[in-house]
């Protein structure tokens, strides 16, 4: 997947973090600190199985973790990653 | 830890201590305490007076220095004399360990952590409030920091012992613009407060940890907020030291009943010698659930001890270990009431009844808020929701 890709998938992503990350992010920029913005350990697993669902992805143990949910670049590069 | 082993050595003998402390102390009270829902002066005097407040403080501030593991065993300990005095004791470690944690980057705490050790000093914490339901992690009051000086209100639905501590822990927003989960904790000192109650603390079992409600207004200095923010407090130590230390004193509790039926089917042993009695059948199944039930906990203390020499505090943030945690809350809450309604059976009508020496009575309305003191539900569900993306390794 092409870098511009990779940003096609950036709305899909921010549509699925306003409705299940619990906290604002109308202006998060793709690179900000998601946890610091206010996203916690539990929401990210409904981040995570909106983010399967919508995609059609499955999380390997290994991207798990808060490296992958750290922004929405990260995401969008696990995505990407997954769906290669 | 260097100094590990010669602890170890100093530990048996605290622990004696400790036993002497019960036996002289707590239990010589805790009909008392129980009956009056009363705070136990007498039971935390002694511990003062054998400075156990500040066994969980480092010893570079005068304090013991114990560990985790240490902790547990002083809190079942005491749990096998007043489960009220164990519960106000294992509170207070909690609100020590929050300190010891996340405080020691700042003067205010560091000093703090000496007068503690000088004049063994009581912690107290108020981190539910009315209107959030019982979630930890989001509050509606905030602390307003104007100059130096901090401004806070906040109404708490339970606050333990909080009339008798010397300070309270208070969880709050850290401004009052702040969202709902941004936390900090702040540290209210008796004199620098008022509490208008709210409600009483008439209850079941717990009675002695006097946990009325109040609405707190208190002012202070700045430097009285814990510099780290709350949600790395409460993944990192509050949850997982207070469910270590819970199940260790309710374990103490279920010792003292299962010790209560051992004397009581051995009073039947001695009627008929050379057979043993049908009783001692059921006191062996008490005794297996017991030991699972320390077991687990020893288990989760050792963890906790090794992941903290670590020094990785993300390690806490990780599913695996917060599940663990909950289901150290929830199987010893649930064994607490197991391992007390069998000794109950043991012990029949002299269990039941609240005048005999073998009264399990106080055991077991204790044993029942276990399960209640952040509930076992919300707990199940919270693990049932990481359990859909965790999996055993």
């Amino acid at each position: 997947m092409s870098e511009n890709e990779r940003k096609t998938l950036v709305p899909d992503i921010r549509e699925v973090l306003a409705q299940h990350g619990r906290f604002p992010v109308e202006n998060l920029t793709e690179a900000d600190d998601l946890y610091n913005a206010g996203l916690t350990s539990l929401a990210t697993v409904a981040v995570m199985l909106a983010l399967e669902d919508k995609f059609n992805v499955e999380f390997p143990d290994n991207l798990i973790g808060r490296r992958t949910f750290k922004s929405i670049e990260s995401i969008a590069e696990a995505i990407t990653k997954l769906a290669a | 830890m260097s100094t590990f082993c010669s602890t170890e050595v100093d530990f048996d003998e605290l622990l004696k201590g400790v036993h002497v402390l019960g036996k002289s102390v707590l239990r010589v009270h805790a009909a008392d305490v129980d009956k009056k829902a009363r705070f136990p002066t007498e039971s935390i005097n002694a511990m003062r007076e054998a400075r156990l407040l500040s066994a969980y403080v480092p010893e570079e501030y005068g304090g013991m220095g114990l560990n985790m593991v240490q902790i547990a065993k002083i809190c079942e300990t005491l749990g096998q004399y007043c489960g009220s005095s164990a519960m106000i004791y294992a509170m207070h470690k909690i609100q020590v360990a929050c300190v010891v944690h996340h405080a020691q980057q700042s003067e205010f705490f560091c000093d703090y952590l000496r007068r503690l050790v000088e004049e063994q000093r009581l912690m107290a914490s108020a981190t539910t409030e009315i209107g959030t339901g019982g979630d930890l992690r989001s509050s509606i009051c905030a602390v307003e920091v104007t100059g130096d000086e901090f401004k806070l209100n906040k109404k708490a639905p339970v606050i333990s012992y909080g009339e008798y501590a010397d300070e309270i822990l208070v969880t709050c927003r850290s401004a009052p613009n702040a969202p709902a989960n941004e936390q900090v904790q702040v540290m209210v000192r008796k004199g620098e407060y008022t509490a208008v109650p709210l409600s009483t603390w008439d209850t079941m079992g717990f009675r002695g940890t006097c946990s009325s409600g109040f609405e707190l207004t208190a002012t202070g200095s700045a430097a009285q907020i814990i510099p780290q923010p709350f949600n790395e407090i409460l993944g990192q130590t509050m949850h997982p030291y207070s469910h270590i230390v819970w199940g260790a004193l309710w374990s103490g509790i279920a010792m003292d009943a299962v010790n209560q039926a051992r004397a009581f089917v051995r009073a039947e042993a001695r009627k008929t010698p050379g057979e043993t009695p049908i009783s001692a059948i059921r006191l062996g199944e008490a005794d297996q659930v017991l030991q699972v039930m320390r077991h687990n906990v020893a288990a989760l203390a050792r963890e906790y001890d090794e992941l903290r020499s670590r020094e990785c505090p993300e390690v806490f943030e990780e599913f695996g270990f917060s599940i663990r945690t909950n289901n150290l809350k929830l199987s010893s809450s649930q064994q607490l009431v197991d391992i007390v309604g069998r000794a109950m059976l043991i012990c029949g009508i002299s269990g039941y009844r609240n005048d005999s020496k073998f009264s399990i009575a106080r055991h077991l309305r204790d044993a029942y808020g276990a399960a209640l003191m952040v509930n076992n539900d919300r707990i199940l569900k919270l693990n049932a929701t990481m359990l859909l993306v965790h999996k055993e390794g």
